[in-house]
């Protein structure tokens, strides 16, 4: 990089004065939390690299509307399982099942729903309510019981397998009722005049772009009240424009083709959810707290098992789900669903910045470190790259993306 | 009498900010038993270590002559190849390997790197024999008890063809049978030629084996005594050991004056706790104490004394196996199963080992301190980010905690500065009794006075301290009563007056055949 001067010396941001920045103060302001945020910001703009190379390599196929679209569709499940593979992680854990246990949650949506006529949202309540048995009585047996996650979520997965392909007798079932079809094809549905745009979406959009902005302004405003160093008016501007431009331009994206996918606006909801349990709730802390320092945790008085065992049960909830994503979208239940994706969920994890040892990671990380991913996939899809060499790279991605880390930290000497 | 056959002259041996051997000279005669005695932290492991190697050549200042020629050793092997060998008090053993194996490892009878069996088997069964010890040696190690491991790592030297065995405080670990077992193998050793270095603190040991014995205090030798001779009295050795000035400062604090009729703060009384693993050990043993509000009540020991895993079995059974004892507190018996019990019924343990059970490193000093109580600053289980942040930031004012900000990861911070951190992080979980276990080890002087004015506000606020600590001159100047503790039993109890570095010192050495 070329910011190395100063790469010995991560100044604090200077407290300045609203406005009092100079645009130079202001550069290296920027460039200063940048390199204090490596971890965080360096995967993002990875991403952005990623999205521009292909956008360039595939003529301006993979930023259509349709595509985009598509995008969002093929990666939802990976996305809603790297979410609690991040807690996992960041717990000090690793779950292997989730890729079968999604299988056999689609099965039994199909059994219950196509075999034996059940009504589609008892049917949904059922498979999560599965799930989270799943994920109760591995957390129990990591948690209270004291076996290693890995040996207990490696069984889970061989028996998750097996008993998918019992419930299912070897074969495919669907087609799934229309209700639970929408939850992995649908979109929000079209209201008001005929503008070229998908209205509820652009709405939607807005809405958003209102929240994200009072937000902000609101945090700053309660900082400055409590007398706490905020970023200068300048800076603050910047981080200002810089998200309404991101939202807006996802929001118009999708808007020019059918609209907002359902599965997208679950998957915002998740994002912000557990983005917030992470950051604020007295839960997502004692994660981290186990996940840091196990033993000066469980000194400090946090119910390590407690814990473990709740991430574990919310790891099987949303792997429930994602069995639902997947099962909707193929509209049909196989005994070959969800292989791989344990793996690609923990890719997806390390990343976006979790460690191995425990500790570290965000949930908007799992989410980018999905999405880089998810836009390989796609855009060697689009260059027609055969699975063969599409393995390859993802593979050499993670080891670059772990590598860079790596580095980076040996360099700041921490 | 036979000349020396190691001398170590002037050693001066330094760390990042801090000096733990100024100045250090040792003369072991061939053939004898020299022991080497002094508080914790005087710096005998240190030494040792530069002796062995672990340090090597070009980090320390001084020289070292064994058997009349100059050692530069660059690593453990070196000085092992000299038939140095030093026998640390975590044994350093394999659990899962053999007996056998263990004796041989990375050392191994074989050829084109295939094991000799035969050879293995029968070497080991001749070296098991010299330490008179019975077991096959296709056992394993986790089989086998302490005590037995001990020899194994005795045979283990042997087998190495060592003339310098340095045993690092070997019967801490032991109960009377096997510790005079291993005493006895030590004299017999020594009839076989082999000179030894033991590192102890037990005096009655000292004086059934040692033939001379060398004082190490502040990183200094002090002096070299004859343990044969009439004059080397117990107290002898004891005034050497303890003779540092009184010249730490410490803040002026009015000594506590116990009201009458009210219930201690915190009681403990009958406390018995077992080994984790080998449980006929008792590590801590039917000990009482009591502390009352304002009072800041000291507890001195050496190693093995068992105060920390005193504090930390009464803190919510995080030590050991209980077997039996009750808390009172204010006079009513409390539960304290759980961690988060103890924290209930306001009591802290400040650790003594902030970097693996005090602190999250890769967290930030705001998170670290509102770990404990996070409830203080959340509502309905979601924590308010800003309030957390006034609170650190007010701590960081107040403990003077070097960082520019609270959202610095605490493992970039100072020995001193994490210190302020752990206690800041238990003080705003608002506890009545805190237990401090060595609040001021490794850290420096100017930042040790602003933890002892800390320690100072908290009991005149009314808390009741608990000061774990192996610096005698910080008890002494900052106690009110100080209890003494040796081999897990409690041995004296002191008030401010009575109490002295000899008469503390006389007590913590005290072993169990003495006070029984």
């Amino acid at each position: 990089m070329s910011t190395d001067v100063t790469a010995k010396t991560p100044a604090p941001a200077p407290p300045g004065k609203s406005g009092s920045a100079s645009d130079e103060g202001l550069l290296q302001l920027i460039l200063g939390g940048l390199r204090r945020n490596m971890r965080q910001y360096g995967m993002l703009i990875a991403l952005g690299l990623i999205v521009v190379l292909f956008q360039i390599w595939t003529g301006g196929d993979l930023l259509l509307p349709r595509n985009v679209s598509n995008l969002v569709l093929q990666n939802s499940y990976i996305l809603i399982l790297a979410i609690g593979m991040m807690l996992v992680i960041i717990a000090g854990h690793i779950d292997l099942s989730v890729g079968s246990l999604t299988a056999f949650v689609g099965a039994t949506a199909a059994v219950l729903t196509v075999n034996h006529h059940v009504a589609w949202p008892l049917a949904t309540a059922i498979c999560l309510l599965t799930g989270a048995v799943a994920g109760a009585i591995q957390g129990y047996l990591i948690a209270y019981f004291g076996i290693p996650s890995f040996i207990v979520t490696l069984a889970g997965m061989l028996l998750f397998r097996g008993l998918t392909e019992i419930v299912l007798k070897g074969q495919t079932v669907g087609p799934f009722p229309g209700g639970l079809q929408k939850l992995g094809n649908g979109f929000l549905p079209e209201v008001g005049p005929n503008t070229n745009y998908h209205n509820l979406t652009v709405l939607l959009g807005l809405v958003l772009l209102a929240s994200v902005v009072w937000q902000e302004v609101r945090d700053r405003r309660r900082q400055q009240e409590f007398a706490l160093d905020v970023l200068p008016a300048k800076a603050f501007a910047l981080k200002l424009v810089a998200l309404v431009a991101a939202v807006l331009s996802v929001t118009l994206l999708l808007a020019s083709y059918k609209g907002a996918p359902i599965i997208l606006i679950v998957l915002g909801v998740l994002v912000v959810g557990y983005g917030y349990v992470m950051r604020n709730a007295v839960f997502g802390r004692h994660i981290y707290a186990i996940g840091g320092n196990l033993p000066a945790a469980k000194l400090s008085g946090v119910k390590d098992k407690r814990v473990t065992f709740q991430v574990f049960l919310n790891m099987g909830v949303l792997a429930a789900l994602a069995g639902l994503v997947v099962a909707a979208r193929l509209n049909a239940a196989s005994p070959k669903a969800g292989v791989n994706f344990e793996l690609e969920a923990i890719a997806s994890s390390f990343i976006g910045g979790a460690s191995m040892s425990g500790g570290v990671g965000t949930v908007l990380g799992a989410i980018v470190g999905g999405l880089v991913l998810g836009v390989l996939n796609n855009g060697m899809n689009l260059l027609s790259v055969g699975t063969d060499w599409q393995q390859v790279i993802k593979g050499l991605a993670l080891l670059a993306a772990v590598g860079f880390d790596v580095w980076n930290k040996r360099k700041s000497g921490s | 009498m036979a000349g020396p056959v190691l001398e170590m002259r002037s050693i001066v041996k330094t760390f990042p900010g801090v000096k733990a051997l100024s100045d250090v000279t040792l003369t072991v005669r061939q053939g004898e038993v020299h022991a080497i005695c002094g508080e914790n932290g005087a710096g005998k492991s240190t030494l040792m270590k530069v002796l062995s190697g672990v340090h090597p050549h070009g980090t320390y200042d001084g020289e070292i002559l064994f058997e009349g020629e100059v050692c530069e050793f660059k690593d453990i092997r070196a000085s092992e190849q000299h038939g140095i060998v030093i026998i640390h008090q975590e044994l350093a053993l394999v659990p899962y390997l053999s007996i056998a194996e263990n004796i041989f490892l990375g050392n191994e009878h074989a050829s084109r790197g295939f094991i000799d069996w035969s050879e293995t088997l029968r070497h080991a069964t001749e070296l098991l024999r010299r330490v008179g010890l019975t077991d096959h040696p296709e056992t394993r190690v986790a089989d086998i008890g302490v005590g037995k491991q001990q020899l194994v790592e005795i045979a283990k030297a042997l087998s190495k063809k060592v003339k310098l065995l340095i045993l690092d405080e070997p019967t801490a670990a032991l109960n009377d049978e096997d510790s005079g077992k291993l005493l006895d193998l030590i004299l017999e050793l020594k009839n076989q030629g082999i000179t030894s270095i033991i590192i102890s603190h037990k005096l009655n040991e000292i004086r059934r084996v040692a033939d001379s014995v060398t004082i190490i205090r502040d990183g200094r030798s002090i002096e070299t005594l004859d343990v044969k001779s009439k004059e080397t009295t117990e107290d002898r050795i004891i005034s050497g050991m303890v003779g540092r000035d009184l010249d730490h400062r410490f803040p002026e604090r009015t000594p506590h004056e116990p009201e009458e009729g009210a219930a201690p703060a915190l009681e403990i009384r009958g406390w018995t706790v077992h080994h984790p693993i080998d449980q006929q050990r008792k590590v801590v043993d039917d000990v009482s104490i009591q502390v009352r509000r304002g009072e800041i009540v000291g507890i001195a020991g050496l190693m093995g004394a068992g105060r920390t895993e005193l504090a930390m079995s009464v803190f919510g059974r995080s030590y050991g196996r209980y077997a039996g004892g009750t808390v009172l507190k204010d006079g009513t018996e409390i539960r304290t199963r759980t961690v988060a019990d103890a924290i209930q019924h306001g009591i802290a343990y400040v650790t003594e080992d902030r970097k693996h059970y005090g602190l999250n490193l890769i967290d930030t000093i705001n998170r670290n301190v509102s770990l404990t109580a996070l409830k203080k600053v959340a509502k309905r289980g979601v924590v308010d980010e800003h309030e957390e942040r006034q609170v650190a930031e007010r701590f960081r004012k107040s403990m003077n905690i070097k960082a520019p900000t609270v959202f610095e990861p605490v493992g970039k911070l100072s020995g001193g500065n994490q210190q302020k951190v752990v206690l800041s992080k238990w003080i705003f979980a608002g506890p009545d009794v805190l237990i401090l276990d060595e609040p001021t080890r490794g850290i420096d002087v100017g930042a040790k006075y602003e933890i002892y004015t800390v320690i100072d506000q908290l009991a005149a606020q009314g808390k009741a301290v608990v000061f774990i600590s192996s610096e005698l001159p910080e008890l002494l100047g900052m106690c009110d009563r100080i209890y003494t503790m040796a081999a897990g039993r409690l041995t004296g109890e002191f008030s401010r007056a009575e109490a002295s570095q000899e008469s503390l010192m006389r007590q913590m050495t005290k072993d169990k055949e003495v006070t029984r």
